[in-house]
């Protein structure tokens, strides 16, 4: 690996630790459930190198891990994004304001 | 890698920041979680047209089974229940990065790995054996299938210690030497192991923290992940969750006035006789009938969930009492501390299920003030978080920790399933003061009978 791959994605690493602490700060306690669910959907996006690994043919292994790998990660954002989505619509300003889903309902 | 497939990484990483900063409030937080959820399906359509992948059936197997699961877990699973989800996700989120590691390492095996690259493959699976299994235990402990309280023995910090330095030492051999690939595997191995010993002495009561933690872990996995394979959307994506994960630690520990070195190794709640300020009086019981007549008087009402609301499933039962008291002209407010439940957050949620207004829920800092002028603070399954004796106390085991002040409201009433001590094991002072009474029982069934006797009142 060439010293500026290294450097540049050493850049990217410090600039991306100082959004993120930046725009984290600022998410209320009130959603830190969502938060976390949020966060481990996106960090889901390690099915991108799951995916290449799972579908490259270096050897037998490597596929084979790299469709365990898959299947965890595709769990995590699937899963994450739809539960995030769930906490999110119980959040409301106005008691029984625009329900849009039956779904609580039938859990009350 | 060609410029098309870079540029749906750009696009990813730029969504996913704009939905994050769309959890900055409520309003905007779907929309917000909509551009990542597009950021995402980008990232991964180009990725699906990379030159190296040949074929597809193992990624459509891969993609279709962990939908059908992913899909399958957060429809079904109870609101209640989220603090075992997440801990499920950071594992399957830890195990993805390790296998990924284990397979680049595998195929390069031969010693044509530079330095820069062995680092970040050996931090990867570092971090991510730590955090499958770390995961997995607290899982265990959150779903009740082992005991909640500290799990200690003799020597173990040592112990912890010891083969935590041998898997560093391990780590710094292989940046030194990356093709003895033995050791690479054995490292592997102890990071598993270790994940496992580092959560069993951690109580129930701090999962907070652990959890907090995890998601750190397996976020900095990812990232090095995008390090290992040169990939900067990766990066961006692990880096963000590796910091929200570190910033909610230390929220946690402040909010319990603890380091995070005393929350992993000191074995909270082990110790119960730590600083117990003697014989305290008797504790006064009262009946539901009573307590519903102050209620129903009342000019202002906070309620105080604690995790002892989760486990009684009584958010809704909260709420039905909430909108008898309302109706009556009752102010009625929320009290959320920063640690009450098993993960951050936890009882904004559940509040939110039984449709209470977010507008009604404050945070501690916001509440305190409030109490002096409160008539009834209604304290539901939770002890430590309300304890005077972290403000009184300086020998309490956990003084200095911030607490919603609910002795200083005018009436305390208590819901409490007996007559034992909190999780942390520590001696609530509280519960022995003149303007406190216990109601014991189920929590949804004394809210339940508090709701019946309040609109007969």
């Amino acid at each position: 690996m060439s010293t500026e791959v290294i450097i540049a994605g050493l850049y990217v690493f410090a600039l991306a630790a100082f959004l993120g602490y930046q725009v984290i700060s600022r998410v209320p306690p009130l959603l830190h459930t969502p938060l976390m669910s949020a966060t481990n959907a996106i960090s889901g996006i390690s099915l991108v190198g799951s995916l290449v690994t799972a579908g490259a043919h270096y050897n037998t292994l490597s596929t084979v891990l790299g469709f365990l790998a898959v299947t965890a990660s595709t769990i995590n954002v699937v899963g994450g994004f739809m539960i995030t989505d769930r906490m999110l619509r119980m959040f409301k300003k106005q008691p029984g304001a625009k329900k849009d889903s039956t779904e609580e309902q039938e859990r009350a | 890698m060609g410029l098309p497939i870079e540029l749906t990484y750009l696009a990813a990483s730029i969504l996913f920041i704009l939905g994050l900063k769309g959890l900055s409030h409520p309003e905007s937080a779907r929309r917000g979680m909509i551009y990542a959820e597009i950021g995402m399906f980008l990232a991964i359509v180009g990725t699906l047209l990379h030159r190296e992948i040949v074929s597809y059936e193992w990624i459509i197997a891969g993609l279709i089974i962990g939908s059908l699961i992913g899909g399958a877990i957060s429809i079904w699973v109870p609101m209640t229940a989220m603090p075992q989800r997440t801990a499920l996700s950071h594992a399957f989120g830890a195990l993805a990065a390790s296998l990924v590691g284990v397979s680049e390492y595998y195929r390069h095996t031969g010693g044509e790995l530079g330095t820069f690259k062995m680092t970040a493959l050996s931090l990867e699976v570092l971090l991510g054996g730590i955090t499958v299994t770390g995961s997995l235990m607290a899982f265990i402990k959150l779903q009740d299938w082992i005991r909640g309280t500290p799990i200690t023995y003799r020597g173990q910090n040592i112990l912890n210690m010891t083969l935590l330095f041998i898997t560093l030492g391990m780590f710094a051999y292989l940046i030194y030497d990356p093709s003895a690939h033995v050791l690479f595997y054995a490292m592997a191995g102890l990071a598993f192991v270790f994940g496992v010993l580092m959560v069993l002495p951690i109580g129930a009561a701090d999962m907070p923290v652990v959890m907090s933690l995890m998601n750190s872990y397996a976020g900095l996995a990812a990232a090095a992940t995008g390090f290992a394979i040169s990939n900067n959307v990766l990066i961006i994506a692990g880096t963000l969750d590796g910091f929200s994960g570190f910033i909610l630690s230390v929220l946690m520990c402040r909010a319990m006035n603890r380091s995070i070195t005393n929350v992993l190794f000191g074995a909270f709640g082990a110790d119960t006789t730590a600083g117990e300020s003697g014989a305290l009086g008797a504790m006064r019981e009262v009946k539901a009938e009573d307590i519903a007549v102050q209620l129903a008087y009342a000019g202002q009402v906070i309620f105080v969930p604690g995790y002892g609301m989760a486990t009684a499933q009584a958010q809704h039962a909260v709420r039905e009492l909430a909108n008898i008291l309302e109706a009556r002209g009752v102010t009625v407010k929320y009290a959320i501390h920063p640690v009450a439940g098993r993960m951050p957050g936890h009882m904004n949620v559940l509040l939110a299920e039984a449709n209470v207004p977010y507008s009604s829920l404050y945070d501690l800092e916001q509440i305190n003030a409030e109490f002096p002028a409160t008539d009834v603070a209604v304290v539901i399954g939770a002890n430590d978080v309300v304890n005077p004796d972290a403000r009184d106390n300086p020998k309490s085991p956990i003084a200095g920790m911030p607490i919603l002040e609910v002795d200083k409201a005018r009436s305390v009433v208590v819901l409490k399933r007996g007559k034992g001590k909190g999780f942390a094991g520590i001696e609530n002072p509280l519960f022995f003061k003149p303007n406190c009474g216990m109601l014991y029982g189920d929590a949804k069934a004394s809210l339940i009978k508090l709701a019946g006797a309040v609109q007969n009142a």
